[in-house]
């Protein structure tokens, strides 16, 4: 009885001491830790191309917006007409106008300052023929331009009005230029992706063959093996894409924050063009999941090759 | 149990068995003997179904091998324990774990096996060695780990390839102790060696392998 009780707590002792089973398929080896690395490496890689993406994107649209929401009104000085009654009829008309919020013109100092480049300073405009400005700001609202247009040609001939739709188009095909090599950037970056971390993953699974074999030898079933495999690719896919993707959220975080604190009065302009918004972060989660769906499926489809050409 | 006719074996554009034809009989024991490179391992691999023969019948429990798929093998593999020459014990798995190996990957929950495992590792002289890693056991205690992760399942068919090549002659006499015990529980037992000795300490039918030829020493 006695003995039994010692058998007993003996068993209880020893079998307190197991550690946790650990996988079958090695964490830990150096092919292991290889494919890790390129995950991680690729998926920073990627984030930051479709963070980047995604800024040129936003700022793109914030240039879009802010051209088209402001006119420009050019009152010519003519032989006869009182420049001055034209200039006052314009932003009279003008402030009447639909969709408007304010219209200002150019005074004697701003108008110096933009013809400084071609004349120099100290020039005094007033003495120069120059054609007067007056900025008018939309409200955001339908604004009827046509209307304006045809008011402006009755009352004041010598006005005219630039919409600034040259400059809108060429922003825009800028823009999309810009959005359109940095897509095929994320593209190609994706495709580097899901080469390398296939052939990463297709080393790791011939490191491990003598595993497999030995799986076979004790009885394994094909897809008892490939679960052990594809378990342990999802992790390491897992970890590498967490561990690219979040160093890339914390950079992004990091510039924004940097730039936010550092650049000053016109923090605000530059902070505001390199601070992702959560749609960013969603993108960059994003690519983390593709990379680790890669992995997963890459991983699936060579230890399948593998088990085939052992059978 | 095992029926071999006319088996050839060609591994790469060799011939390494020619035309061998033997049966083992469920329960029975035997020795595979012959020199070096004679094809003992080979024949091991044919018959727990690492090869495939090239020409001729190998059928495993009743069932011709090469009318089996992939999933039919591993069934029957369950029914095979396989003691390898190099022990092709996994590195980072604890000597327990190694032993458990078999069981799990029969879907079994480590809980429900971890007595028997214990009991097992006990019996084979490793009871104190579980939580060690194979890199840390001597040679003789690996082979006892290959052993026990061959006989977890308590098989119908153990094939032991140089069991007692890398332990002195006490222990290789223990473990044809543990052989000879698991033949009268009704395992049928083929241990390929060349050590004429322990050969000599059973009296048990002798196999001999010559240049891919088999000869009968009844």
């Amino acid at each position: 009885m006695n003995a039994r009780v010692t058998i007993d707590a003996q068993f209880q002792t020893e079998a307190a001491q197991l550690r946790p089973t650990a996988p079958i398929v090695p964490n830990g080896t150096a092919a292991s830790r290889a494919l890790m690395g390129v995950i991680a490496v690729m998926t920073f890689v990627a984030a930051l191309a479709i963070g980047a993406v995604h800024l040129v994107q936003g700022a793109a649209a914030q240039w879009r917006t802010d051209v088209g929401r402001e006119i420009t009104l050019e009152v010519r000085p003519t032989d006869g007409r009182n420049i001055e009654a034209d200039v006052a009829k314009a932003m009279q008309i003008a402030g009447q106008s639909r969709g408007v919020a304010s219209a200002q013109v150019y005074g004697k100092d701003e108008m110096a300052k933009l013809i400084s480049p071609w004349l120099g300073t100290g020039v005094d405009p007033s003495n120069l023929p120059l054609p007067r400005l007056i900025v008018v700001r939309l409200d955001g609202s339908e604004a009827n331009l046509a209307a304006l247009r045809t008011a402006l040609a009755k009352d004041v001939p010598t006005a005219s009005l630039d919409e600034g739709s040259h400059w809108s188009a060429e922003l825009s095909t800028a823009a999309d230029t810009v959005l359109m090599a940095g897509t095929a950037l994320l593209v190609l970056v994706l495709l580097a992706t899901i080469l390398s971390v296939t052939v990463a993953t297709r080393g790791a699974v011939a490191a491990n063959r003598p595993v497999v074999e030995l799986l076979h030898a004790v009885g394994a079933r094909d897809q008892f093996v490939a679960g052990e495999f594809q378990r342990h690719f999802l992790t390491l896919g897992a970890h590498g894409g967490l561990i690219g993707g979040g160093a890339a959220a914390l950079l992004f975080a990091a510039a924004g924050l940097a730039a936010a604190l550092l650049s000053g009065p016109a923090g605000g302009v530059l902070a505001g063009s390199i601070i992702l918004d959560s749609r960013g972060y969603a993108g960059i989660f994003g690519v983390a999941l593709t990379v680790i769906a890669v992995t997963a499926l890459a991983s699936r489809l060579t230890v399948r090759h593998t088990l085939k050409s052992i059978h | 149990m095992v029926r071999l006719e006319k088996v050839d074996l060609h591994y790469r554009g060799a011939a390494v068995l020619k035309d061998v034809s033997f049966s083992v009989a469920p329960g029975s024991f035997q020795f595979l003997t012959g020199p070096s490179g004679a094809g003992k391992t080979s024949l091991l691999r044919l018959l727990s179904l690492s090869l495939r023969p090239s020409r001729g019948l190998l059928a495993l429990f009743g069932r011709d091998v090469s009318r089996l798929g992939s999933e039919e093998i591993a069934v029957l593999r369950r029914r095979i324990g396989m003691v390898f020459q190099d022990f092709r014990l996994l590195d980072h798995l604890t000597t327990y774990e190694n032993v458990a190996l078999p069981l799990r990957v029969m879907g079994r929950e480590e809980p429900s096996y971890r007595a028997v495992v214990i009991e097992l590792l006990r019996w084979v002289g490793l009871g104190d060695r579980m939580h060690v890693l194979p890199p840390e056991l001597s040679d003789g205690e690996k082979q006892r780990a290959a052993i026990a992760r061959a006989i977890m399942v308590r098989p119908e068919l153990l094939l032991a390839d140089g069991p007692t090549r890398n332990v002195d002659p006490s222990l290789a006499q223990r473990m044809l102790r543990l052989f000879v015990e698991l033949h009268r529980s009704g395992t049928a037992v083929i241990i390929a060696t060349n050590d004429i000795a322990l050969m000599d300490q059973y009296d048990a039918r002798r196999l001999v392998l010559s240049e891919g030829q088999l000869y009968l020493d009844e």
